[in-house]
C-alpha cells in the first residue's frame, strides 16, 4: 500500500510539471513495479472521464466480442512510442505479439440519460516479467476510476438492445478472475487482439499509426457471430472462441474439462460433440453430451448458457444475464449439425 | 566497506519479505476484506480466519505461492456460500505450496473447495459441506484438487457433494488420508491420476464408498497406481442423487470400492461393511468413447487382507435382484466383469464374473458366473508414495 502511494505521488508531479500542455502517456507506470491505485496515473486520457485516448493510444474494435451483460466496451491499445505489435510468426491469425512497455485498455458502461456511463476500466500491463491485470472502478461523478484488486458488485438498470429494461448486479472482476480468463499455462495474456477477430478498419488505422507491420491482408478472418451473410458454423465457433476459448483450450482455466472451444479446434469430440461432461456435477442438467447433434435442447452446452444458476452458468464470471443472441445462435448451429 | 554494502544490498534484495499474518473477521464486507486479504498476501503469510461465520456473496480465490489460509477449527469459521451470486466454486487455488486449514465452506452454490494447477497443496481439517444433506441441487465436488503434483488431503470431512465428496483429478503423487466423506454420491474418488494412497479414511452413508476411475479424452488419461488401504467403507447405501450425464450418476447405490479402467491398483486391509451392490467392484469403462489412446479395463488390480460382511443384499443393478436369487439371496462381494486383466482377487470370498468380453457390453449381455480363480499369484507391492518434505513440515 505505501507503494501505490509513492505512484500517486510521482503522477501528482508529473502532472504538474507539464500542466500546460498534453501529458504523454506515463511509461514508467506500466512498466513500474506498484499496482498504480487510479486510473489517470497512466494518462492513457486526455480527459478525466477516459473518453478521450491520449496519443499513442488506438481504439480497436473486434468482430466478434465477449458478452459482458450487454455492456458497451470501448478496447484500446497502447504501444510505447518507436515500438510496434508484431505478428506471431508461428500462428499469424492469433495473438498480437505486444513489446514490453505495452498496455491494453478496456472500458466498460452503459448508455444512460443518452450518454456513455462508465463502470470499470480493466487494464492490462505488459511489465518486464509479465502481463499484469488490475480493475479500476469509476466513481459516480465519471472523474476518476480507482484501483478495486477485490472486485465490486454495482447495482445497475440499463435498456437493453431490444428495448427491455434491466436490472442487475454488475460484477467488476477481481485481480484474480481476471487471471482466470486471462491465463495460458499460469501465466496471464491478452485475449481479445487476436489478428484474426479484429475488425478490418482497426486493422487499418493500428497499421496506419505504425504500430502494427506485417499483416499481408490475406490472414484468415473470424466473422462477427451476427452477422447472418456468414456460415452458420463459422458464425458459432466465432462466438465460442470469443466467449468460451479463453478458458476451453488446453493450456487455459477449463483444461481439465477436456472442452476446447478455440476457432482452430478440428476434432468434434474436443468442441463439445459427443462429448460426455466430466467435472460438470449439477452443470450437466441432466443431459449426456456438450453438444447433441440436432438437439440443442438436450445439450449442456445450451443448458448452462441459458443458465444463471452460480453453480451452473457458463461462463462462470463476468456473466449475470442470458445472451438471447448467442443462446438463438448456437442452438440454430447444434440443430443443424 | 563499499564491498560489503554491496554484499548488504544483495542480501536485502534476496531475502523473502518477512512473512506476516493477516487477520480477517467475520463480519460486514466479508467478501472484500478476505478477497482483499487472499488478493495482496505475499509469499509466507498466513490469511488467518477469526471466528464465526462469513457471509460471502461470490467466489473467493488465491493465486499467490506459499501461502497459508488458517480457520479457529473447522467448526469455528466458517465460509458461507449461501448467498453466493457468481463463480464455480467457493474457493479456487491455483498457486503453489499452499495450506489450507481448520476453517469448513458450506453451502457453496458449484463446488467446494477447488485447486487447480496446485502443487504441493495441503487441506488439513477442513469440513465442506452442503447442510442440507444429499441433493442433487449441491455441488459437484466439496474437496477437489485437479492438475496437481503433489497432493495431502487429511482429516477433512466432506457431506453432501452432488458428485464426489474428495476428488483428485489428472494429477500426480497423492495422499488422502484419515478423512470423512458422508453423504455425497462418490465418498472419495480418484480420477485420471497416477500414484495416489487412499488410507484410514471413513465413506459411510455415500451412494459409492471409494472410486478409482480413468475417463477417455482428458489431457491426463491412463490412470494407474492406487493403494486403497486401512479405510472403513460402510454401508454405502444412498439413492444416487447426482445429476444425469455425469460418470458417478452411473454409480450403483450400495457400491463400497470401485474400480474402473486403471491399472496397478491395490485394495487391501479395508473393513468393507454393509454395502448392498458389491464390496468391491473391478469394472471397465462402458460407454462410448472415441479416443484411441485410452483403455478402458481394469488391469492389474489386487483385492487381498480385506474384512467383509454382509453385501449384495439390494443390488441396485439391471437384473441384480434375479441374479442375487440365483446366488442365494445376495451377490458375491465381489463383482467383476470378466474383462481386465491380471486380476488378482486373494481374498477368499466369493466373486461375480459378468463374462463380458468386449468393453462397453450392456449388463443384459452379461453371462453371470462364479469367479473361477486362477492361482493366487504374490501380491504386488506398490512403490509408497512420499510428497515433499517440505509438506509435512508445514503441518508442523
Amino acid at each position: 500500500m505505501r507503494l501505490l502511494a509513492g505512484a500517486g505521488a510521482i503522477c501528482l508531479l508529473a502532472v504538474a510539471a507539464h500542466a500546460d500542455r498534453p501529458v504523454p502517456v506515463a511509461d514508467d507506470v506500466i512498466s513500474g513495479v506498484v499496482m498504480p491505485r487510479n486510473l489517470s496515473d497512466y494518462n492513457f486520457f486526455q480527459d478525466a472521464g477516459g473518453t478521450k485516448p491520449n496519443k499513442g493510444v488506438t481504439l480497436y474494435r473486434l468482430n466478434s466480442p465477449l458478452f459482458t451483460d450487454y455492456a458497451d466496451k470501448f478496447r484500446y491499445i497502447y504501444v510505447p512510442a518507436g515500438k510496434t505489435l508484431s505478428v506471431n510468426p508461428d500462428n499469424p491469425e492469433g495473438m498480437l505479439q505486444f513489446p514490453v512497455g505495452s498496455a491494453i485498455i478496456k472500458s466498460f458502461g452503459y448508455e444512460m440519460d443518452g450518454k456513455p456511463h462508465l463502470l470499470e476500466t480493466r487494464v492490462l500491463l505488459h511489465r518486464a516479467d509479465g502481463w499484469l491485470a488490475l480493475p479500476y472502478v469509476w466513481n459516480e461523478e465519471q472523474t476518476e476510476a480507482t484501483l478495486k484488486v477485490a472486485g465490486k458488485r454495482i447495482p445497475i438498470t440499463f435498456t437493453d438492445p431490444s428495448g427491455k429494461e434491466r436490472s442487475i448486479s454488475y460484477a467488476v472482476p477481481n485481480k484474480n478472475q481476471c487471471k482466470e480468463c486471462h491465463s495460458l499455462s499460469e501465466a496471464v495474456v491478452p485475449i481479445g487482439p487476436k489478428l484474426r477477430n479484429l475488425t478490418h478498419d482497426s486493422k487499418d488505422i493500428l497499421a496506419s499509426n505504425g504500430i502494427l507491420n506485417g499483416v499481408t491482408g490475406t490472414e484468415m478472418v473470424m466473422p462477427d457471430f451476427r452477422d447472418d451473410g456468414m456460415p452458420l458454423a463459422d458464425r458459432a465457433r466465432a462466438y465460442l472462441d470469443a466467449n468460451c476459448a479463453h478458458c476451453h483450450n488446453g493450456e487455459g482455466s477449463a483444461s481439465n474439462s477436456g472442452l476446447f472451444l478455440t476457432y482452430e479446434e478440428k476434432e468434434p469430440v474436443r468442441f463439445g460433440v459427443g462429448k460426455r461432461p466430466v467435472a460438470a456435477g449439477r452443470g450437466s442438467g441432466g443431459h449426456e453430451f456438450s453438444i447433441k447433434p440436432g438437439h440443442p435442447e438436450e445439450s449442456i452446452m445450451i443448458y448452462r448458457l441459458k443458465s444463471l444458476d452460480p453453480g451452473v452458468a457458463m461462463p462462470e464470471v463476468g456473466r449475470s444475464l442470458v445472451h438471447d443472441e448467442g443462446v438463438a445462435l448456437l442452438s440454430e448451429w447444434i440443430d443443424s449439425l | 566497506m563499499f564491498r560489503s554494502l554491496m554484499i548488504a544490498t544483495a542480501m536485502c534484495l534476496s531475502a523473502p519479505a518477512l512473512a506476516k499474518t493477516i487477520t480477517v473477521e467475520a463480519g460486514a464486507d466479508a467478501q472484500e476484506r478476505l478477497q482483499e486479504a487472499l488478493i495482496l498476501a505475499e509469499p509466507g503469510d498466513v490469511v488467518e480466519l477469526g471466528k464465526g461465520r462469513f457471509d460471502l456473496t461470490d467466489g473467493l480465490s488465491l493465486d499467490v505461492d506459499n501461502v497459508t489460509v488458517k480457520g479457529q477449527g473447522s467448526d469455528q469459521s466458517v465460509l458461507n456460500f449461501a448467498g453466493q451470486l457468481g463463480a464455480g466454486e467457493g474457493l479456487l487455488v491455483t498457486s503453489d505450496n499452499v495450506t489450507l486449514r481448520d476453517f469448513a465452506v458450506e453451502d457453496s452454490k458449484g463446488d467446494g473447495i477447488k485447486s487447480k494447477g496446485a502443487d504441493q497443496i495441503i487441506y488439513h481439517a477442513i469440513r465442506v459441506e452442503w447442510t442440507g444433506g444429499p441433493k442433487a441441487t449441491n455441488g459437484a465436488y466439496g474437496i477437489y484438487p485437479v492438475e496437481s503434483k503433489n497432493v495431502l488431503v487429511q482429516d477433512s470431512t466432506v457431506r453432501g457433494a452432488s458428485d464426489a465428496g474428495i476428488y483428485v483429478g489428472q494429477s500426480d503423487n497423492i495422499i488422502v488420508r484419515r478423512n470423512t466423506a458422508v453423504e455425497n454420491v462418490a465418498g472419495i474418488e480418484i480420477e485420471n491420476s497416477y500414484n495416489a494412497e487412499v488410507t484410514e479414511n471413513l465413506a459411510t452413508r455415500n451412494t459409492g464408498g471409494i472410486l478409482v476411475f480413468d475417463l477417455p479424452n482428458l489431457l491426463q488419461m491412463g490412470g494407474h497406481n492406487v493403494l486403497v488401504a486401512r479405510n472403513a467403507v460402510i454401508d454405502n447405501n444412498t439413492d444416487n442423487f447426482a445429476p444425469e450425464g455425469n460418470i458417478v450418476a452411473g454409480v450403483p447405490a450400495g457400491t463400497g470400492v470401485m474400480v474402473m479402467a486403471n491399472r496397478d491398483v491395490v485394495v487391501t486391509e479395508n473393513a468393507i461393511i454393509n454395502n448392498g451392490t458389491s464390496a468391491v467392484m473391478v469394472v471397465a469403462y462402458t460407454q462410448k468413447f472415441d479416443d484411441a489412446s485410452y483403455d478402458p479395463t481394469a488391469r492389474n488390480v489386487t483385492v487381498a487382507k480385506n474384512i467383509y460382511s454382509h453385501s449384495g443384499f439390494a443390488p441396485d443393478v439391471e437384473g441384480g435382484q434375479l441374479l442375487a436369487q440365483a446366488f442365494g439371496g445376495s451377490l458375491p462381494a465381489i463383482l467383476y466383469d470378466g474383462l481386465g486383466a491380471g486380476f488378482n482377487l486373494v481374498d477368499d470370498v466369493p466373486a461375480l464374473d459378468l463374462g463380458l468380453t468386449k468393453a462397453g457390453q450392456s449388463f443384459a449381455d452379461a453371462q453371470p458366473k462364479l469367479y473361477q480363480r486362477p492361482p493366487a499369484v504374490a501380491i504386488k507391492e506398490l512403490k509408497a508414495i512420499t510428497l515433499p518434505a517440505s509438506m509435512e513440515e508445514r503441518l508442523k
